[in-house]
């Protein structure tokens, strides 16, 4: 329910955009007198499609973000999306598989990146849980990504029970391995090492956003709109913990 | 017969042959080679022996006179999984082949996908790679075409099914499954009421080339033959960008959702009527 704690909190007075699925929530509101458009997945408990009602990114929300975005992008301000991101798995099911999610994934993923490449800010708010495709297609295209400081606050490629079963290892040895290989841990702490955050911020009361950490976000918010400097990802590079990353590219371009 | 003795396998190779046999002859130049031994700086630590190319392959060269860089990932490495050093690899190649072509360079990109998406014991440097890729092929596919081919045998799964969906075009054969969750978590995460993943058939049925290409969601079904696949490749690199990319039609796919009755669980034909009518 975080996510629309802070979808509520942040876009109080803002105009709801209709003609989406139940499970979003989208709406144009003003953060520091500026227009900008903000998105969330939600629960809904009346889906559809069984494997999504707990807030999971499935069939309707893949392809129903990328509306949302196409929405923004059409309407030419290039005003600043605001992804709130607390989206617990992509949705696992066999309708899902058999009907594309991937496909529907993917045209999030692809419009979140084009109205990044048209000149939106795209910025990503960690409030939850940021897992593994859902996180591919709602956030992870963003300009800048900001995190709560907070237990359940999490990035991560997949859950631990199915992450022991694919590397054949139990879940002890997985949380043994993930305490020392920053990569592989679940907090917010360890993925801010990797250098993919731009920010981290710590509220009062995450579930209950008060008044002082809704203006403090907004606040943040606002800097990292500002701050946005390029239409790419490269603010994303640099830290220690992701050195490959660079030396990689530094390898490809000088080979060319 | 004579057609079956006259194929040459496509899915037996690895990704090395799988570029070399798709570029001009001669012209397979490979960017960070195995000698340099770029290897992850994670996988030894756990135990888990590291591989000189990291599993991915990327060269260059051209195919029917056009610049082309191709990114192959070889399956038999980690099930195809895509860490951090494998990862930048395919992303970084992207990049400077968007890169190039602002500079007034055409260079086009071939992803050759066998993958199980991202690296677990690199998660979330596999999973940042990834999006990075994302972000690369929408970047590059603005000005030229970037076609991904999911042969075979290990598939396209996990966030590079998501890479595979913003392709300008996709290629599989009957040896290919696409799909974003593997039949293990599925079965882990939703129970095997809702997934067996020991139910060969009904996985291919779903999943498979075949399948994907009478659904619309791959725009080219080819045997698993090098020259075939050569030829389908040069034809959707001398066709352009596509006029319409899949991956922006969610109001089609949205409508066509709208239609389907969820409760009862589907079958394949019903997901060929639904998304395509006409050809099914």
């Amino acid at each position: 329910m975080r996510g629309l704690q802070w979808f509520n909190a942040l876009s109080a007075g803002a105009a709801a955009v209709a003609g989406l699925p139940a499970s979003l929530k989208v709406a144009d509101g003003m953060l520091g007198g500026q227009p900008v458009r903000f998105i969330a997945v939600v629960t809904d408990p009346d889906n559809r499609f069984p494997r999504a009602r707990t807030g999971e990114v499935g069939l309707l929300e893949g392809w129903g973000l990328a509306k949302a975005v196409d929405d923004a992008i059409a309407r030419g301000d290039q005003r600043p999306i605001i992804a709130i991101v607390d989206v617990p798995s992509q949705a696992y099911g066999r309708r899902e598989e058999a009907l594309g999610i991937h496909q529907a994934l993917a045209a999030a993923a692809d419009s979140y990146a084009r109205a990044r490449l048209a000149g939106h800010p795209v910025i990503a708010l960690l409030v939850g849980k940021a897992m593994s495709g859902a996180f591919l297609a709602h956030g992870y295209q963003a300009n800048r990504l900001i995190a709560l400081r907070d237990p359940g606050v999490m990035v991560h490629a997949m859950g631990k029970a199915s992450a022991a079963r694919v590397t054949l290892r139990s879940v002890e040895e997985l949380e043994a391995l993930a305490a020392s290989v920053p990569p592989m841990a679940y907090d917010i702490e360890s993925f801010a090492s990797l250098g993919l955050l731009w920010e981290t911020l710590s509220v009062s009361q995450i579930e209950q956003p008060t008044a002082d950490d809704v203006a403090r976000v907004g606040d943040c918010l606002l800097k990292a709109i500002r701050d946005v400097d390029g239409r790419d990802l490269s603010g994303r590079l640099g830290a220690s913990n992701r050195a490959a990353s660079s030396h990689v590219r530094q390898l490809l371009r000088e080979q060319w | 017969m004579t057609d079956l003795l006259s194929r040459h396998s496509f899915v037996e190779l690895g990704a090395r042959q799988r570029a070399r046999a798709l570029l001009d002859s001669g012209t397979f130049r490979e960017l960070i080679d195995p000698f340099q031994r770029v290897m992850s700086p994670w996988l030894s630590r756990q135990g888990v022996v590291p591989q000189a190319d990291d599993g991915v392959v990327i060269a260059k060269g051209s195919i029917a006179g056009l610049p082309v860089v191709i990114a192959a990932i070889e399956g038999n490495f980690q099930g195809g999984s895509l860490g951090e050093v494998g990862g930048a690899k395919i992303a970084g190649a992207l990049e400077l082949a968007a890169e190039d072509n602002r500079k007034g360079i055409e260079t086009r990109a071939v992803l050759l996908l066998e993958t199980g998406g991202v690296r677990l014991q690199e998660a979330n440097l596999g999973l940042a790679a990834i999006a990075d890729i994302h972000a690369a092929i929408v970047d590059l596919r603005q000005y030229r075409p970037v076609i991904g081919v999911v042969a075979g045998s290990v598939g396209c799964f996990g966030g590079m099914s998501i890479a595979a969906g913003l392709c300008s075009y996709l290629v599989v054969t009957r040896e290919a499954r696409l799909g974003l969750n593997g039949p293990q978590v599925i079965e882990q995460e939703a129970g095997l009421e809702e997934y067996d993943s020991r139910d060969r058939p009904f996985i291919w049925s779903l999943t498979g080339g075949e399948q994907r290409f009478n659904s619309g969601l791959a725009d080219r079904y080819v045997a698993d033959d090098v020259a075939q696949l050569q030829q389908t490749v040069t034809a959707l690199l001398q066709q352009g960008v596509p006029a319409q990319q899949r991956s922006r039609q969610a109001e089609h796919y949205l409508a066509r959702l709208n239609e389907l009755d969820a409760s009862p669980h589907i079958d394949a034909a019903t997901v060929r009527a639904l998304y395509q009518g006409e050809r099914s």
